[in-house]
């Protein structure tokens, strides 16, 4: 049996994104590496349903149509995020999210 | 067959070049997390993201790895460099990590890998009785444009509302204080 044509190959791979994604989100304190992270964290899900798609799915068409509608919601909340950022750091003058602590009571 | 056409046989260039797709992806996104120089972490994402694409196109679907180079690359890519662009510079001295919060954020997500491998492995796939061979990108238009076309149109209004907000959001103050 061949390394890529096992399901279970393409789900450790992509628990290992996940992984790094998720201790990129707790430990980084960069707004911006925050971003990359979760991007990382949403190619995992990607990877996941593209493998489920290939070897388990009654019709391939299927996990193809969703992998393309994260990539739209993807780019949807990177624009967001991205301009959010900008405006934090416009207004704070920082993009730390240790010193971004306005609504603190 | 002798050694020399067994090495170069269509399994074993595809088993290599597998590896190297794979380690594209994880030595990618371990840049991505972990170097200090945010546009460093960019480039990680980048190559994490090709060798994602590369990954999709082992699972039989070129159109979704070409969407993949596309969109992450080729956008969401550029737009985080405007972004580190647009904001802090990259000269000033940057506070030193704080190590408790490291070591806590690495057994977090240790937890959560051993947890989600050990349910992998525990779990039984069990494949769809009947499985459709048709793999072309025709169905997946035919798909998009019946099947799933509310979905479609929600994600397109989605992207409007994002892009409306993104200039709303980013815009504001160029001459207030």
């Amino acid at each position: 049996m061949l390394l890529f044509n096992q399901l279970q190959t393409y789900l450790y791979l992509a628990l290992v994104l996940f992984a790094i994604g998720l201790y990129g989100v707790l430990a980084r304190r960069n707004l911006i590496a925050v971003l990359i992270s979760i991007e990382l964290i949403l190619n995992a899900a990607s990877i996941n349903f593209m493998a489920f798609n290939r070897f388990l799915a009654p019709h391939p068409a299927v996990g193809q149509v969703i992998t393309l509608f994260i990539m739209a919601v993807a780019a949807a909340e990177a624009a967001i995020a991205l301009s959010i950022i900008v405006a934090v750091y416009r207004k704070l003058k920082t993009v730390n999210i240790e010193e971004a602590t306005e609504l603190r009571g | 067959m002798n050694p020399l056409s067994s090495f170069f046989s269509p399994q074993a260039v595809a088993s290599v070049a597998f590896v190297m797709v794979v380690g594209l992806t994880i030595v990618g996104a371990l840049i991505a997390v972990a170097a200090r120089n945010i546009f460093h972490n960019v480039l990680g994402l980048a190559a994490s993201l090709l060798g994602v694409s590369g990954l999709f196109l082992y699972l039989n679907s070129p159109f979704v790895a070409l969407m993949e180079i596309l969109i992450y690359v080729g956008a969401i890519c550029i737009a985080i460099c405007f972004a580190i662009m647009l904001s802090e510079p990259l000269h000033l001295p940057r506070p030193p990590r704080n190590k408790t919060k490291l070591l806590g954020a690495m057994v977090g997500a240790g937890a959560a890998f051993v947890f989600m491998a050990l349910l992998v492995k525990k779990t039984k796939w069990i494949p769809a009785v009947e499985r459709s061979k048709d793999w072309s990108i025709t169905t997946i238009g035919h798909y998009l444009l019946t099947n799933y076309a509310l979905i479609f149109e929600l994600v397109s209004l989605l992207l409007l509302v994002a892009m409306l907000g993104a200039i709303v959001t980013a815009r504001g103050g160029r001459g207030k204080p």
